[in-house]
């Protein structure tokens, strides 16, 4: 049986291929990253996302591109998907830096956007557009979301850093807007940089309540299990970024304990959440990741969209994203003005299921939370 | 074995068909392909002009290669958002002219040039490698954290700029100029390899003893040398930018030094052609094995270290023997 | 700003200085004696700490790992050594660059694809010191200080001790040290000369696996991780003085230190006379280019850097 609706899909891939000019099927161009230091993010959205076709058993053509995390490989890619496949619908990129170097220019030639990952500032304020849609956060969101929770639980005074880029001065200003205590201090740290044993040292000194940090990627293992042995004990709070599924193991018990904030885990208690992550788990062996979960949602809005009309119909088809119709892993969602979604944030806690490091919900940060650029949107 | 001559010939046909032919069969990508293959060549031919003629091994020509694309992308940037550059104590309005991107991309790049230049050359072999990497490392780290112009978000610029009586978008059309100018900087090189400058560079390089007692300084012949150099890399990076549309401290990185590096090295050091075939060789390497696999940096690593150990003058030695002074 | 809040930062900067020497010891040694610059060092170092992950992963041992880590990454020198860098030690520095930038992609994608055929992810690895020396000890004055980053210290100056004395007092150091300065000269007096090369290289080696697996058990362990490093070990051995163990440690020392009290103390300085918003930015920039800049001092005043050979 499974072996028969294999072939049914490759002899109907074939056929699309053989008669690609006439063909009705819809080609999705994915630019995201799937070697470096950044893969294990643009393989779960990949992988989120496929999981959504394949339950859906859409027809769809997706042609999967690796962006090595650079951003003049992910403009010759979308230049390569736009000019030689004819997609109709762009996807995948992982970083706000690749997304800003492709997402203009690939919209303003009359193809969709789908954003599963990066909501950078520009694109949801004055420079949004309206075949760019947004299904995983502005980038603010999450710290908004830290902000808010860090008030709720009554802390006074935070000690706050990221690394000094644009998306690290957005965190700050993005914990700033809803956090309504004092700041015992505020660093900008190097990007990419190791060693936080200079800022440990000042967080020990400052007197402050709380902590928050944004620090992607490996900046944020090295900050946790360095800030774990140093035997400073004041609270971390930080985005769920450096609390994923996929880097929690490599934290270990540096993390346990710590309240970071998302739109969504794995145990958010709806049917559509509970049905993806037994599925994800069943396909792949693991858990599913935030990426995962934001893939697997940028598909099925996808798919909602298409059932009601296709990409080449723009104004029907963006009518239909805009309705969002169809079961997030999140619960609710839907999207604001700009194009980006309106949803609740929640605060998680690392906890050891077993052997795995996992989070779990304690409560809800902010509710049917915006972002703040929608006011400069205009469409 | 081919003579070199008619094997240059031949490349300069091939970097022309490829696109036109891609026209022909409607393979607009094809000529995206091209045309980076041009440019990466022009920013090599720059490189060659400091390694291969004069020996001076430059590990910081992405320096160069970004400062020429901010000019083209800080430019046009003001002018698609109709804001001034500067209104003290003049006003100076941004502009989307290429004719205009690319002198200051030179000014700019010849300028960096000239102080890196000045202060590295007194250094020689592995010091002079670390201080222009340092350099570089020094502009990266710059414009990763000044806001003013994305830092590590980079710089969109939306819209091609415009070359008078040319529709740039056109990637055909965005090909030929790039051809162009790559075409300019073969014959200028040319012209430099052969003039007494150019024989004085090459004498400082092989012999410098010889050269001193001739009573001519090869500090400044270099540093001259040097600036040529990094002009023309900065040149390749305005470009650059225009091609993707976009720029960003990526450009900067010494990362990209190394592959401005590795397309003279794999073409043929100090070959007038070698970062032709050099960038074209990597750009279909890059394009074949990564569709390939995942992992195409391990057959392109393992390639890389054949051509050091086993062809030492690179694709042009390869085919057209060694290089005929030594 | 207190007295003890700086007198941590300068034990965070020798912690940082410290590693650097073991990383820098080992490039300068191999440049000083075989004329050779391994861009692949920062890949020793990262398949030190892969093999220091994997092993104690396995055994739940750090000990072991260590011990994994010194032999992995001795083993993958003279892999190196005896299949490729012995031919380049007579070319000249372009094709030694060139070279060994081909064997940083070969162990990074060759790293990545046995990760993820043995674990199915390419994610960072994870890796714990030891639980003897896990949380905070209390030093003079009631300063806390991590217990690792302690040992860490400790352990790279007895390194740099026992290195200085292996260069100063046995038989293989008067042959290193010979070698560096006449190659015919110690042929001639019967050393087999390529084995020399070998134990030269694979004790640089060793040292930068040693420090990958101390570094990697307080940062992430990851691809990658090496070249970064790398940058800065050139850096400290380019201000030192090419060559020279001596300049090393102090190049290794006045990199770890400026870099960590610039970073603490430009913000700082800046502060007082800017308002704090633009002090915080620009202080982290300058910060982030304080050590090239530094370099670059050093090499116009000095050329050939601070203990280097005179032309």
């Amino acid at each position: 049986m499974k072996l028969k609706a294999k072939l049914a899909a490759a002899l109907s891939a074939l056929a699309l291929t053989a008669s690609a000019a006439s063909a009705e099927a819809v080609k999705v161009g994915m630019i995201t990253t799937l070697s470096g230091g950044g893969a294990g993010l643009g393989i779960d959205v990949r992988d989120g996302f496929l999981l959504a076709l394949k339950q859906a058993g859409s027809d769809v053509e997706l042609i999967v591109e690796d962006d090595q995390q650079k951003p003049d490989i992910a403009v010759q890619l979308a230049d390569k998907m736009i000019q030689s496949d004819k997609v109709d619908i762009l996807t995948g990129i992982i970083w706000s830096n690749l997304a800003m170097a492709v997402v203009p220019s690939a919209v303003n030639q009359g193809k969709f956007y789908l954003s599963p990952n990066a909501g950078p500032s520009q694109l949801a304020g004055a420079g949004c557009h309206k075949n760019y849609f947004n299904v995983a956060w502005q980038n603010d969101n999450l710290h908004e979301g830290a902000g808010a929770y860090a008030s709720k639980a009554g802390y006074k005074n935070s000690f706050i850093l990221a690394p000094n880029y644009p998306a690290g001065k957005d965190a700050l200003a993005g914990y700033k807007r809803f956090f309504t205590g004092d700041y015992a201090g505020e660093v900008y740290t190097q990007l990419g940089q190791t060693d936080y044993a200079a800022e440990i040292a000042q967080i020990r000194a400052s007197g402050a309540d709380s902590v928050f940090f944004f620090l992607p990627g490996g900046m944020g293992i090295a900050f946790m299990k360095q800030y774990a042995q140093s035997g400073v004990d004041i609270p971390l709070i930080g985005p769920a970024f450096s609390f994923d599924q996929g880097i929690l193991q490599a934290v270990g018990d540096a993390a346990l304990g710590v309240k970071n904030t998302s739109q969504w885990s794995k145990d958010l208690d709806n049917a559509a959440n509970k049905a993806f992550v037994e599925s994800f788990q069943a396909e792949y062996g693991r858990l599913p990741s935030l990426y995962a979960s934001q893939g697997f949602d940028t598909a099925n809005l996808m798919l909602s969209a298409l059932k009601v009309a296709a990409p080449a119909d723009a104004d029907a088809f963006r009518a239909a994203l805009m309705k969002a119709d169809f079961a997030s892993t999140r619960g609710d969602f839907k999207f604001g003005p700009n194009h980006h979604p309106v949803q609740d944030i929640y605060v998680r806690e690392v906890i050891k299921e077993g052997d795995v490091f996992t989070n779990k919900v304690i409560g809800v940060a902010l509710e049917d939370h915006a972002d703040a650029y929608a006011a400069d949107c205009k469409m | 074995m081919i003579r070199e001559p008619v094997l240059n010939a031949l490349i300069l046909a091939a970097l022309l068909l490829v696109p036109l032919g891609a026209l022909a069969m409607d393979e607009p990508f094809l000529i995206t392909l091209a045309t980076k293959v041009a440019i990466f060549a022009l920013a090599g031919v720059g490189l060659n002009i400091a390694l291969g003629l004069g020996g001076m091994v430059s590990f910081g020509h992405a320096a160069f290669f970004g400062l020429g694309g901010y000019a083209t992308g800080v430019l046009a940037s003001h002018a698609l958002n109709y804001d001034p550059l500067m209104t003290e104590p003049f006003q100076i309005e941004g502009t989307t002219q290429m004719l205009v991107h690319w002198p200051v991309a030179l000014l700019l790049s010849g300028l960096a040039a000239l102080a890196i230049g000045a202060l590295s050359l007194r250094t020689s072999g592995i010091f002079f490698i670390m201080i222009t990497l340092a350099f570089a490392q020094m502009i990266f780290y710059f414009a990763i954290s000044w806001p003013a112009y994305g830092g590590e978000d980079g710089l969109s610029i939306y819209v091609r700029s415009e070359f008078p009586g040319l529709n740039t978008l056109d990637p055909i059309q965005f090909f030929a100029i790039a051809f162009a100018l790559l075409a300019l900087a073969l014959g200028f090189s040319s012209l430099i390899a052969r003039s007494r400058f150019g024989l004085a560079l090459q004498g400082a390089r092989q012999n410098e003893a010889r050269l001193r007692a001739t009573g001519i300084g090869p500090y400044r012949i270099r540093l001259v040398a040097f600036v040529i150099s990094g002009m023309i890399t900065g040149l390749a990076g305005a470009l650059f930018a225009d091609l993707n549309r976009f720029v960003s401290p990526a450009m900067l990185s010494w990362q990209t030094s190394g592959e401005i590096i590795v397309f003279v090295i794999l073409g043929g050091v100090g070959r007038l052609f070698g970062p032709v075939a050099g960038a074209g060789l990597y750009i279909l390497l890059e394009h074949n094995l990564g569709g390939l696999t995942e992992y195409w940096k391990l057959p392109f690593g393992f390639l890389l270290l054949a051509v050091v150990l086993f062809a030492r003058g690179g694709l042009i030695g390869l085919l057209a023997g060694e290089k005929r002074d030594g | 700003m207190s007295t003890l809040l700086l007198i941590e930062q300068v034990l965070n900067g020798l912690q940082s200085g410290v590693m650097l020497f073991l990383m820098a010891a080992g490039l300068t040694l191999v440049f000083g004696v075989m004329g050779l610059i391994n861009l692949a060092h920062g890949s020793l170092y990262m398949v030190g700490a892969f093999a220091c992950a994997t092993v104690a992963l396995l055994t739940g041992s750090f000990w072991l790992g260590l011990a994994a880590s010194l032999a992995a990454a001795a083993a993958a020198g003279v892999l190196v050594e005896v299949t490729v860098l012995r031919r380049l030690y007579r070319r000249d520095h372009l094709d030694q660059v060139l070279a060994t930038f081909a064997l940083i992609l070969i162990f990074s994608e060759a790293i990545t694809f046995t990760q993820k055929q043995l674990t199915g992810t390419s994610l960072p690895m994870y890796l714990d010191p030891p639980a003897l020396l896990a949380g905070a000890v209390s030093l003079p004055f009631g300063i806390q200080y991590p217990a690792y980053r302690l040992a860490i210290i400790v352990a790279g100056l007895l390194v740099a001790v026992g290195l200085f004395l292996l260069i100063g007092k046995t038989r293989l150091g008067i042959r290193i040290r010979a070698g560096e300065s006449d190659r015919e000269m110690i042929a001639a007096l019967g050393v087999d000369i390529d084995r020399l090369y070998t134990l030269v290289f694979a004790l640089g080696a060793a040292l930068a696996g040693f420090a990958g697996a101390m570094v990697g058990a307080i940062q992430s362990v990851q691809v990658g991780m090496g070249e970064p490093v790398l940058i800065l070990a050139f850096v400290v051995i380019v201000i030192g003085g090419v060559g020279s163990i001596r300049g090393a440690l102090w190049g290794a020392l006045l990199v770890g230190l400026t870099d960590t009290l610039g970073r603490f103390l430009l913000p700082l300085g800046f502060a007082e006379v800017m308002d704090p918003a633009s002090a915080r930015a620009v202080g982290a920039s300058l910060a982030s280019m304080l050590i090239y800049i530094l370099m670059a001092l050093v090499l116009i005043f000095r050329p050939t850097g601070l203990f280097g050979a005179r032309p």
